[in-house]
This record gives C-alpha cells, structure tokens and sequence, in this order.
C-alpha cells in the first residue's frame, strides 16, 4: 500500500512538473536567430563572391550546409575566428586561393572614358552604379563595398579601384606614434 | 531646486569624483591684458571649425571679401557659416593642414589681407529685448557661432530648445593649466558676457543661471559679480580649482549635485551649459552684428618670452602668433623642419594646440587658430620634459589604482587600458569607454607613465569606425536583398510576358490553321518536296553533272538560309558582272566550261562557278535568251578578264563557297556526285527570283 502511495504521489508530482514544463516551454518560446542570420551577421557583407558565392547570405546558408569558413576574404582572419566561435569549430586560415587586402578601396569610373553600356550596373551586387544605357555611369561611393564585380565586365576598362582616401572622419589615431620602449 | 540654490547661496557644493591639482601655471598670463595683434598677411580658414558639417561655398578663388562677409553658408542645421575675418582677396581654395591631432588637410581658404580691414554693413541692435526668438537664433546661426570651450557644437542647436531648463550654467571654470582666455575675457568684457547670458535668458528662460567659475581667477569673479549684482537670476559660484572642473558633467555635478546618465544629454536633466566665450561671441553676434571672427587665445609656455592673451582672428597661423610672442627661434628651426605629418619622426614638436592635459601637438606651423582654438603652449624642456623625449617612459602598468582614484568619470581606467590594447571592443563598451571624456587625469598620475588617453583615443576611433563599417555593411546588405529581389520579380514578370507570347503565337496560328490557307500544311508540303527531292538524289548518284545549276541546287538542298543569303549576294554581283560582259564574250562554248568543270577537281572553285553560274542563269532569263553564253561568260571573266569587279566578285563567292563547304564536309561528296533535279531548279529559281 506504502509503495502504491509513494508511486502515486510521486507520479503526480511528476505529472503536474512534466506539464508545467510543458506549456512554460510553448508558452515562452523563444524565437531563436537562425544559425543562417548569426553567420551572415558576421560576414562584411561586400557582396564580393570571392568565396564563389554570389553573397554573403548563400555564403552563409552554404557554411551551415557543411561549407569550409574561411573563404572570405574581406573579412579576414577576423571574421573567420568570429564564425569559429560562432559554431564552435577550429579556427582554419585563410584560404590560399583567396588573397588578403586589407586596405578598403572604392570603385572609380573614370567618366570620360564611360561608353554607358551599363555592364557594370548589373554587375553591382549592391546597386552602387548610376546611370543608364548610353549615358555616363557614376559610382554611388557610399554604397559601394569595394567588391571589384564591376572592374571585369567593363568592355572599355574604365572603372578602377581606388583606395578610400584618409580624412578627419575615418582617420585612426596611430598607436605607433606612442614609441613603447622595451624594458632590458 | 530650492534647497539646490539655498546650498549655492551658502557657498556649498557637491564634488565630483577624483579630479586632479596639477600646477596651474597661469600667472604667466593671467596679470597680462589681451593683446591686439597686428594683421598677418595671410588667413586660412579651414571650411569646418566645428563637430558637425561644412558649409557650401558661397566665394571663389580671385573674390575681393570683406570683414565679416559669409565664407559659406549652410544648408544643413549641423552646418555653421565661416566668414572672412578681415577685408582681403581670396587667393586660394585648397587643402592645407588643419588644427587636429591627425595633421591630415583639409579644405581651406586662403585670403590675402589687404590691411584696410574694410567691415561689411553691419546692423548694430542696441535692444535685444525687442527681437523675437526666431530672429535671434538666426543671428547666432548666422553668425557661425559654435562652443568656444572645446567640442564646437553649433550653439544655435543647443539654444533653440523647448524644454523647459531648470538651469543655465555657464562654464568659466577654465580648469586647464595655463589657459587664462577665459579669465581675462572675463576681466576685460564683463558687461558684453552679461549681455550674452542676458541673449540666452531670453531664448531659454531657465529658473536659475549659474556661472561655475574656479577660485584661483578672483579678478574675473569680482568683475562678473559687478556686472551681474542687479540681477536676481544670475549667481555666480565660486568653485574650489579642481582639475576637471570645466568637464561639462562634472560642472553640473559641483553646482547641482546631479549626475547626467551615461549616454544622457544635460539637456534630459534640464540643464543647459554654455562657455562664457560663446556668451561673449552670442552678444558680439546678436547686438554688434560682428559673426565669429576671432577670439581670445592664450599663447604660453616658457619657450615664449612674451607670453600672453592676445585677440587672434580666426585663420591666424600659428607660426605668426608665436612669431609675435618672441618664440625663441632654437625651437622655431625645429618647428620650421620638416615635420609635416611624418609619424615617424622620433621627437613631438614642442607646440602643443590646446592645453597640456588635453591638448594635440600640433606637427606644421601653418595651422591656423579655429573656433575652438584656445591655447598655443609651447613649453621648454624643463617644464615639459615628456613633449620634447621621443621615447615614451611608459612601463607596465603596476595595478597601483590611482588612475581609478582620480577618474571623474568614475571609469576603471586600468581595465580600459588592457582592453584597449586588447582591441577588446565589446568589453571596452562594457566599461564605458565612452563616458571618458579625454581629461588625461589618470595618465597624469600614472607613476608608470602610460599614456592611457591615448590608447583611449585610438580605441574610440576604432569602435565608431566599426560602427560606421557596421552602419555600411547594414546597408549593403538590404541593398543586396532588394536587388535580389528586383531580379527575381524581373524574372517572374519576364516569364510570364513569354508565356503571353507564346499563348498569343499558338493562338494566331491555330486561327490560320482554321482559314485553310495553313503554314502547317506549307510546312508538310516542304517537308514532302525535300523527301521526293532526297529519293530522287539517292537514284541519280551516279549521273553526271551536266551544269552549274545542278551544283546550285545541289547546294541550295544543303544549305540553309544563310547561304542563300550568300548566294543571292553573290548572284547580285554575277548579274552585274555578266551585264558588264554581255557584248564582248560571246564566242565562248559550253564544251570549254564543261571541261574546266571536270578538270578542276577543286571543289571550293566548281561551286564558285557554280555560284556564278546560278546568277548569269537568272540573269540570262532576265535579259536573253542566249543559252549557255552567259554561263561561259561567268568562266570567262572569273579566269580571264582583268576587270577588277569581276574578279572581286569571284573571291566574294569563291569565300563563301569556301565557307559552305567547310561548314558541309559530309556533304561534299554528294556535293561532287549529285545530278541535277529538273523538277526543282526552277521551283528554286523562280522563288529566289519572287524574293
């Protein structure tokens, strides 16, 4: 008899917790980031397909299909180890066929050499061309993200990178400025 | 509030946490008047003097400007006009090195003075009172007033507010060493910064205005006292000299007792703090209508011999104004070298723009005094030893806490250092790195000498540069998925067109169909005609080739459009060709081109001729007749005749033959063999004539 209490009680108590838990667990749902948006959060987001993705999101979905993470090259070693720790695998170089440059650049059109073909308004991932067909195409420098897209498919080799110039506004104080002495 | 100014009136105050007492300094100056300065020849005044954006160009290069005329106007609230200092030419637009710590350039204008210092028309307001808010905010946009104390906020933003303001605080603390701008305006224009805050009274209407003035500048505080003893509102407090008192939260914190939240404006506690030189610029711009072109600057330091306020106007070059303060010239060679923003020279130049806690040195000597210009230092080597000694002294840091013990933010400066050398930037806004407000009191006290502003500085630029990078990547990226999503509504919309299409030519052709008059029994009938044509080819293999033609229709059977493209070109030209001939080459016999055509095994040629042949064919229906007389005609002039045309028309069709052929290798040997089709040569013919 003591045994059938002790299971009965014990067995309602597990009940009552077990749906508790059970309705705290719908009740409070919590929508979680998709695995997708965290990397793509990550990612520079230059649209550059350098990783042979035409983005940075098919990038990303492709790293949670199983893709290597360290094919992007504008983000560099620092997006790889973000993406590391992110998914909790090892942190792996940058791939050789991928070259670092580190030094942000700008699309340039150079203007009076522009046949207006519009080729490299539809190579902009990011839309940054201006023009039309037959007229002269400009580069909308703030949205350009320096992906290089555009420099290929230009039938005349009018569009150059150039690197972002240096002014007040983006300009970094210089650590080695502060000449650290080493102690003996 | 009440017992707020109950403990003002008591001479009781709060305090802010830690603070510093370094040696002031100031007795070079303070005994000194402001000195009037004769003009420099030359004035660059750098488009933006202020946080904020620049204005637009309203000059050009050659323009003659005169006193206080608008250099640039804004089209933006952050944007504050500059205007020309004195009368003078505009000799240049281009970038030159500006007053910031980077000594990159920027955007100047150079006007050449022409001595006479010509004032535009001005209109001198004696009654503030009467003008309305509006008109006066307007003059103080206007006049390209923006703080004087340091940061350069454009003042008419901070003065067109509606919230109701507890209290106006004006900041004459001046708490840097060295720096007496502040107190000596004060001195010597007391009444027109009580006209000032008098200006500010009307726009805001606070409760209570406060002046927050340090103890060590008794002089300034008798003065303000006089100027201001019939008015209730004002009080001015005297404040124990603390360094750093004039940190605008800390000043509220002394006077109020509140504490501004992290991230918070004053403006959210109902406050309002302005500098007492922006008082000043206010009551010079709103009653004298003079815009902001000059201001009082402290050149000090004991590389001076005479050092003393002076009255520069605004694009003053540094080197004159040491220039005439008998900066001693060993140092001036050094200054003169070429220091022109090379990081990489071992020893700071000893000119330092702001004071010695929070000021930059400055790395060219043309850069020029701007708004928020204060203080020239230019110290020796004995009061300074650190400017002139390349090697930072900087050693580990021993955890000693000092630096914490004097942090007004009340910031744990020791963890900021190591995550910024860490490039931490999660943790360092954890730690509110940007609650520091750059005073330099911890690495002044620092025994290990760590320049901890600095590494504050470069951490700040990195984090709001990561943050515009993040602002850009945001932005790229919804501008990619709306691309993305353009193209695809593009596609949708594309497809759906083509499938219309596509219904549309069904429909249509069902309908013809339906007439009787049907393509697709045209079609089945070609289709029909090219299989008796193959059966009747297959019988014949062995017959000779008795003409031309038979070639021509061999090839036509083969060839698709594009040659008979080719061969009505080709025909085109035989045609004239043969008109050409007409006359003269009758003689010739069959026998001779049927023995050239058997001869010649050279395919490409037989259907050349055969090209040729076609057309002289069409062209003899056309003309005459003449059986046979033409085809010759045609083998003639492509092997004899020198007329160029012919023979250019040959090559033409020997080319294109030689084309087709290329393109029909399998063919060929039915090329060589078939016999003719009587049946379908002159269908053939007769259509090609019809086209």
């Amino acid at each position: 008899m003591n045994l059938l209490i002790a299971i009965l009680v014990l067995g309602l108590i597990s009940a009552f917790f077990g749906a508790i838990l059970g309705y705290a667990s719908i009740r409070f749902h919590v929508e979680s980031d998709p695995i997708v948006e965290q990397i793509d959060a990550l990612l520079p987001q230059t649209q550059c397909g350098q990783c042979g993705y035409p983005g940075c999101k098919p990038y990303a979905e492709a790293i949670t299909n199983g893709e290597v993470i360290n094919k992007c090259a504008p983000g560099g070693e620092d997006t790889i180890k973000k993406i590391a720790d992110l998914l909790g695998v090892d942190v792996e170089p940058l791939d050789e066929n991928h070259e670092l440059d580190k030094k942000p650049t700008v699309a340039f059109i150079i203007e009076e050499d522009c046949i207006g073909c519009t080729k490299c308004i539809q190579a902009c991932p990011v839309d940054a061309i201006l023009g039309a067909a037959k007229q002269m195409h400009t580069i909308i420098i703030d949205e350009c993200t320096g992906c290089d897209l555009c420099v290929a498919p230009c039938p005349v080799d009018c569009i150059e990178m150039r690197p972002i110039p240096e002014t007040i506004q983006n300009w970094q104080w210089d650590l080695n400025k502060i000449a650290v002495k080493q102690l003996d | 509030m009440e017992s707020i100014i109950e403990r003002i009136n008591q001479h009781k105050f709060w305090q802010f946490h830690g603070g510093i007492h370094p040696p002031e300094q100031k007795s070079l100056t303070s005994d000194k008047p402001i000195k009037q300065l004769p003009l420099p020849k030359q004035l660059i005044l750098p488009l933006q003097q202020h946080i904020g954006r620049q204005g637009d160009l309203l000059v050009k290069v050659g323009d003659k400007v005169l006193k206080g005329q608008p250099l640039t106007q804004s089209t933006n609230t952050m944007a504050v006009p500059i205007h020309a200092p004195t009368s003078g030419v505009i000799s240049a637009i281009k970038k030159s090195v500006i007053a910031h710590p980077s000594g990159l350039s920027e955007l100047c204008i150079f006007i050449d003075v022409d001595f006479e210092d010509t004032w535009k028309p001005r209109k001198i307001c004696q009654n503030f009172t009467q003008l309305s808010h509006q008109e006066i905010i307007k003059k103080i946009a206007d006049s390209g007033i923006a703080g004087m104390g340091g940061a350069g906020f454009p003042t008419h933003i901070k003065v067109n507010i509606k919230l109701d303001i507890n209290f106006l605080i004006i900041n004459a603390a001046e708490c840097e060493p060295y720096i007496t701008a502040d107190d000596l305006l004060m001195c010597e224009q007391s009444e027109a910064i009580v006209d000032g805050i008098k200006i500010l009274d009307q726009l805001l209407n606070p409760a209570f205005i406060l002046i927050g003035i340090e103890d060590n500048k008794p002089r300034a505080i008798k003065a303000l006292q006089h100027a201001t003893k019939d008015i209730e509102k004002i009080k001015v407090c005297m404040l124990p000299t603390k360094y750093p008192t004039g940190g605008e939260k800390q000043l509220i914190k002394i006077l109020t007792g509140k504490e501004v939240k992290s991230g918070a404006l004053p403006i959210h506690s109902g406050i309002i703090v302005q500098n007492v030189a922006t008082c000043f610029a206010i009551s010079d711009a709103v009653i004298n209508d003079i815009p902001l072109i000059r201001r009082v600057v402290t050149l000090t330091g004991r590389a001076l011999n005479k050092p003393q306020n002076v009255w520069a106007l605004l694009g003053t070059p540094v080197s004159y104004l040491l220039k005439q303060t008998g900066f001693s010239s060993e140092i001036e060679t050094q200054i003169s070298t070429p220091l022109v923003s090379n990081p990489s020279i071992a020893s700071p130049p000893p000119v330092i723009m702001g004071g010695p806690l929070m000021g930059f040195s400055i790395l060219n000597e043309l850069v020029p005094i701007i708004k928020t210009s204060n203080c020239i230092l230019a110290p020796n080597k004995t009061e300074m030893p650190s400017a002139f000694d390349g090697n930072s002294k900087e050693v580990e840091c021993i955890r000693c806490g000092q630096c914490a013990d004097v942090c007004p933010s009340q910031l744990l400066p020791q963890e900021l250092q190591w995550s910024a050398k860490a490039k931490d930037h999660q943790q360092l806004t954890k730690l509110n790195l940007f609650d520091c407000i750059d005073c330099g009191a911890c690495a002044y006290v620092c025994p290990s000498q760590i320049p901890l502003v600095e590494y504050y500085r470069i951490a700040k630029a990195e984090i709001r540069q990561q943050q515009q990078l993040d602002i850009k990547s945001e932005k790229a990226k919804e501008r990619f998925e709306a691309r993305k999503f353009r193209l695809e509504k593009e596609k949708i919309v594309r497809e759906e067109k083509h499938k219309k299409a596509a219904a549309a030519r069904k429909a249509a052709m069902s309908k013809k169909s339906a007439d009787g008059s049907t393509a697709s029994s045209a079609v089945a009938a070609a289709l029909a005609r090219v299989k008796a044509k193959k059966k009747i080819n297959a019988k014949n293999t062995n017959e000779e080739i008795k003409n031309g033609n038979n070639l021509q229709v061999a090839s036509n059977e083969e060839s698709d459009e594009k040659s008979e493209v080719k061969a009505a070109i080709a025909r085109a030209k035989a045609k004239r060709l043969a008109k050409n001939n007409e006359i003269s080459e009758k003689t010739a016999t069959n026998t001779e081109e049927k023995k050239q055509t058997n001869s010649i095994d050279d395919k490409k040629y037989r259907i050349a001729l055969a090209v040729a042949k076609a057309k002289a064919k069409v062209q003899k229906e056309n003309k005459e007749p003449l059986p046979a007389s033409s085809d010759e005609n045609t083998a003639i002039a492509t092997t004899e005749t020198d007329d160029k045309k012919a023979r250019i028309a040959a090559a033409v069709a020997k080319a294109k033959a030689k084309a087709k052929a290329k393109k029909e290798q399998e063919m060929q040997e039915d090329l060589l063999t078939v016999s003719s089709n009587k049946e379908n040569l002159p269908l053939k013919s007769s259509n090609e004539e019809s086209e």
